[in-house]
């Protein structure tokens, strides 16, 4: 994901550190917190990948088209907390892992339904982020034909 | 101390992502989202290579969580590879995100696979 933020790379890269720096160590704290035994099936990491992608597709919209414009709030949470709280690595290696121990099922089990399991979750993310904008549009829905009629004839000129 | 090294780690490891992403988008202006693509397959052989070096070559378990889950787990990432193949599929870009998932889970698989059998 890349952000539009050219006017102050030093500060979008500060922020994104900063939320890395919590994400990771969450996903660390949830691994100690739940250990899955070797060789079977890494549900700490599954419920953290899923839960992740849920929440980065809702952020996403409420970003873009809900929550007044800021500058950081992205790269903080979406770019820096989610993408440091979701990984992609310990689910290719995990895997591997079981590959090579033989477990084909177990290893079958956490591609197919991590990658069902994300994209569901991102799906249903977006899709309530959407329920909160026609809501909202609904509501405001005078100010908003009012919005579109000016749009329109600032296009017309 | 063990869960302040995975916090700096991780602080180097998401804008070390940021940028790679960036690099990788600059010079490619289709809708492909290579950059989270190189980004999740070179994460994964190196934590492949950590991961074999903890197993067979005594690299503390320490090292191999600041190093392998913070900086490797936060370089790489799930969340941004979902929510990029559901965006290619709402635009129905539907070879796209078929192809955005079997790169990436067969190049993953092959180089997590590879620094695993490298740190044998």
């Amino acid at each position: 994901m890349v952000s539009s933020t050219d006017s102050h790379p030093g500060r979008v890269l500060a922020a994104i550190a900063v939320g890395g720096a919590l994400g990771g160590p969450a996903r660390y704290g949830l691994g100690l917190a739940f250990p899955t035994a070797p060789h079977t099936f890494p549900a700490t990491t599954f419920a953290i990948n899923v839960s992740g992608s849920f929440l980065l597709a809702l952020l996403v919209v409420l970003i873009l088209e809900v929550w007044p414009p800021t500058t950081y709030v992205r790269p903080f949470l979406c770019v820096g907390f989610l993408g440091a709280y979701t990984t992609f690595s310990t689910w290719m290696v995990d895997t591997d892992r079981l590959i090579s121990a033989g477990a084909w099922g177990t290893a079958a089990a956490n591609l197919v339904l991590s990658l069902v399991a994300g994209l569901g979750a991102t799906a249903l993310g977006l899709s309530v982020g959407q329920g909160i904008v026609t809501r909202r549009s609904s509501r405001e829905g005078v100010s908003a034909e009012a919005g579109a009629e000016s749009e329109t004839i600032g296009g017309r000129r | 101390m063990t869960l302040l090294g995975v916090a700096i780690a991780s602080a180097i490891g998401a804008p070390a992502r940021y940028l790679v992403d960036r690099l990788v988008a600059s010079r490619n202006r289709g809708a492909f989202p290579w950059g989270t693509l190189v980004i999740n397959v070179t994460g994964a052989f190196v934590l492949g290579v950590l991961v074999g070096m903890g197993a067979h070559h005594g690299l503390s378990k320490q090292a191999v969580a600041i190093l392998g889950t913070g900086l490797c787990g936060a370089y790489t990432t799930f969340s941004t590879f979902s929510v990029e193949t559901v965006r290619l599929v709402e635009e129905r870009a539907f070879g796209k995100a078929v192809l955005n998932v079997g790169v990436s889970l067969a190049a993953g698989l092959l180089a997590g696979a590879a620094g695993l059998g490298l740190a044998q």
